[in-house]
């Protein structure tokens, strides 16, 4: 009858760091619930999704191909035939509306991405360490934050020419001090924790604390930050294709069809009207999604009295 | 030393360190250029292995790095900045004026946005949940979301083609003629810069005011029974303006990016325009000025803000942070 008396003792002494983050792991779960009470989330994943659904649908139902000739350039609508006109050289503008999408988007989030696995990373290290290598860090990114980020990818396009590689890349190194802030802060306050504290004295290794202590009861803030970085990855990609330094033509791009019928824009508006309200209302749909996330954090952490 | 000083000190010291890193990785990015600038400069003719070997002997680029990297810093103090590859100018002259208009669009843009966003913020923050504040609310929420250049071509699209002949929508700056005198020209660039900065400041703003509105030495000020105009001008707005200056310069500094942008937007003849023509054409010493100006600009706001925040702020000036 002793045995389970030991057993309780010692699922005790292992308990309290799962139990932690099992909490924490639960607040981004009651975050997004709590965002999804807002109206604001409602239609910005509404026009997400809007927008997925057109990059991925899109290139099936367009009537023509993108890099086919329909009509002389600049021409006017024509329902039923070409809804939207013809662009520059005579393309038709509604397919390459919906052709267009995909890159933007998709470069968009691989930006984001790689920002986001540096800026944590970087973070979790700065946080964690303090001290020097904290300073050292953080000295090192602030050089990063000087340029601003579409300067940045403007000085690396003007040494290796416009690869999108090399824009995506550069990008995502653009944001990484951002997001290593916002990581660093958050890693700051939950190192402080008692859990940390325990698995600390266990003596288990510092990188296992960090990506499975730490990492997980960090997450809320991470989740904001992604809305808030693709938003901007958003913008400086299409701003990118809309210099001419993203997608080449003939490619079908929302960026770059801004800047191909720019000049016609007086006799034909529709193929720089319809990308620019769609970029538009893109990065408006990431802000509102990122805005609910961020208010609905900010709600739980004063319910919770934590931060 | 007092602590006060002390920490500006420091933080001087911190930006000027900063600033010198950045000139490093200015010159670095050039350095990975495939070729060099002597090849970059000759083009085909680079096969002539007498005239290469001249030009870089001429250009300094037989020297090692620290030394290239020394005499480059050296000229940059001194205002030097090299030839442009594109024009056979030095970059100095060709850079002055358009400086002077980007300055003067940015100083227009700021002009607009910090009074504007200063009341919203501050009047929504004091008026919150009311139908004003949650228009503003949402308004600046969706404009801080667009990029630029989509604000910028939306405004061309409302006004240029429309009104062409009341607001151009390229802009053209004629050099013979005083800059005041052209203005109309620096419109549509400035409200749209306006336009894309104006918002995040007021949402700073308003969520600082909201934060010491609700904070504990404002309710003390009111249970002292303070009348409220003196528990908003001691008490709440000097601690809200901390924030709000830290944000207002970031937004300046970037404003000094934006302005690549927007100006290509317009055709305004600044330095945001000239850097795209100048990656466009590869003129490297042309590209690296501007990159180093720009950052500059950055970083220098940056320590002005961080350090009139010292000043400001009664928090930090008696508890270092």
């Amino acid at each position: 009858m002793s045995t389970p008396e030991i057993m309780v003792n010692d699922s005790e002494l292992v308990e309290p760091p799962v139990v932690h983050a099992d909490r924490r792991h639960s607040e981004w779960v009651m975050m997004l619930r709590e965002a999804w009470r807002m109206r604001r989330t409602k239609i910005g994943v509404g026009i997400c999704v809007f927008m997925v659904a057109l990059a991925v649908i899109g290139p099936w139902v367009a009537p023509y191909s993108p890099t086919q000739f329909v009509a002389p350039p600049f021409s006017p609508p024509d329902i039923p035939k070409m809804w939207l006109g013809s662009d520059y050289i005579g393309h038709d503008v509604l397919t390459r509306v919906l052709y267009g999408g995909r890159t933007v988007i998709l470069l968009a989030l691989a930006a984001t991405v790689i920002g986001l696995v540096l800026g944590v990373t970087l973070g979790l290290i700065t946080g964690y360490a303090r001290r020097w290598i904290d300073e050292s860090i953080m000295r090192l990114l602030d050089v990063v934050l000087a340029f601003p980020q579409i300067v940045l990818a403007l000085l690396f396009v003007s040494i290796l020419g416009p690869r999108l590689w090399l824009i995506v890349l550069i990008v995502g190194i653009g944001h990484a001090p951002r997001i290593a802030r916002v990581a660093r802060a958050a890693t700051l306050e939950v190192s402080q924790r008692d859990f940390v504290r325990a698995a600390e004295a266990f003596g288990i290794a510092r990188y296992k604390i960090l990506f499975n202590e730490i990492m997980p009861s960090i997450t809320s803030p991470l989740l904001v930050e992604f809305g808030l970085r693709l938003t901007y990855s958003i913008g400086i990609i299409a701003a990118l294709s809309y210099l001419g330094f993203g997608m080449q033509p003939p490619a079908a791009d929302w960026g770059l069809m801004i800047n191909e019928n720019q000049i016609g824009v007086i006799i034909q508006p529709w193929p720089v009207v319809v990308p620019v309200l769609l970029i538009g209302i893109l990065t408006i749909g990431t802000n509102l999604v990122a805005d609910g996330l961020g208010r609905a954090l900010i709600g739980i952490e004063r319910d919770t009295g934590v931060g | 030393m007092p602590p006060l000083l002390k920490l500006i000190l420091i933080r001087i010291g911190l930006g000027v360190l900063t600033l010198f890193l950045v000139s490093v990785v200015v010159f670095a990015a050039t350095q990975a250029l495939p070729g060099d600038t002597a090849r970059a400069i000759l083009g085909r003719e680079a096969a002539d292995k007498a005239r290469y070997e001249a030009l870089r002997k001429q250009l300094g680029l037989d020297k090692p790095m620290t030394q290239q990297y020394l005499s480059w810093l050296g000229g940059v103090v001194k205002g030097d900045l090299g030839n442009s590859l594109a024009q056979d100018e030095p970059v100095t002259s060709l850079i002055g004026r358009r400086v002077a208009n980007t300055f003067t669009l940015v100083l227009i843009a700021a002009l607009l946005s910090i009074p504007i966003s200063l009341f919203l913020g501050s009047f929504t923050a004091l008026r919150r949940d009311t139908k004003f504040d949650v228009t503003v609310t949402i308004g600046s929420l969706s404009l801080a979301a667009l990029p630029e250049f989509v604000i910028g071509i939306i405004l061309l699209l409302v006004f240029g083609a429309q009104v062409f002949h009341v607001l151009p929508a390229v802009s053209t700056v004629d050099p013979d003629v005083p800059i005041l005198q052209q203005l109309n020209m620096f419109v549509l660039p400035a409200i749209t810069l306006t336009l894309a900065v104006a918002p995040y400041i007021t949402r700073i703003l308003r969520a600082s005011t909201i934060e010491v509105l609700e904070s504990e030495y404002v309710m003390m000020a009111r249970l002292k029974g303070l009348p409220e105009r003196l528990v908003l001008n001691r008490h709440a707005l000097p601690n809200a303006l901390a924030p709000a200056l830290q944000v207002t310069a970031l937004n300046l500094a970037w404003l000094a990016g934006g302005v690549v942008v927007v100006e290509s937007v317009f055709n305004f003849p600044g330095i945001g325009s000239l850097l795209v023509d100048s990656v466009k054409n590869r003129d490297m010493p042309m590209v690296q000025a501007i990159v180093l100006i720009i950052a500059a600009v950055y970083v220098i706001a940056n320590l002005t803000a961080d350090i009139l925040t010292i000043l400001v702020s009664p928090r930090l000036r008696t508890g270092l942070r």
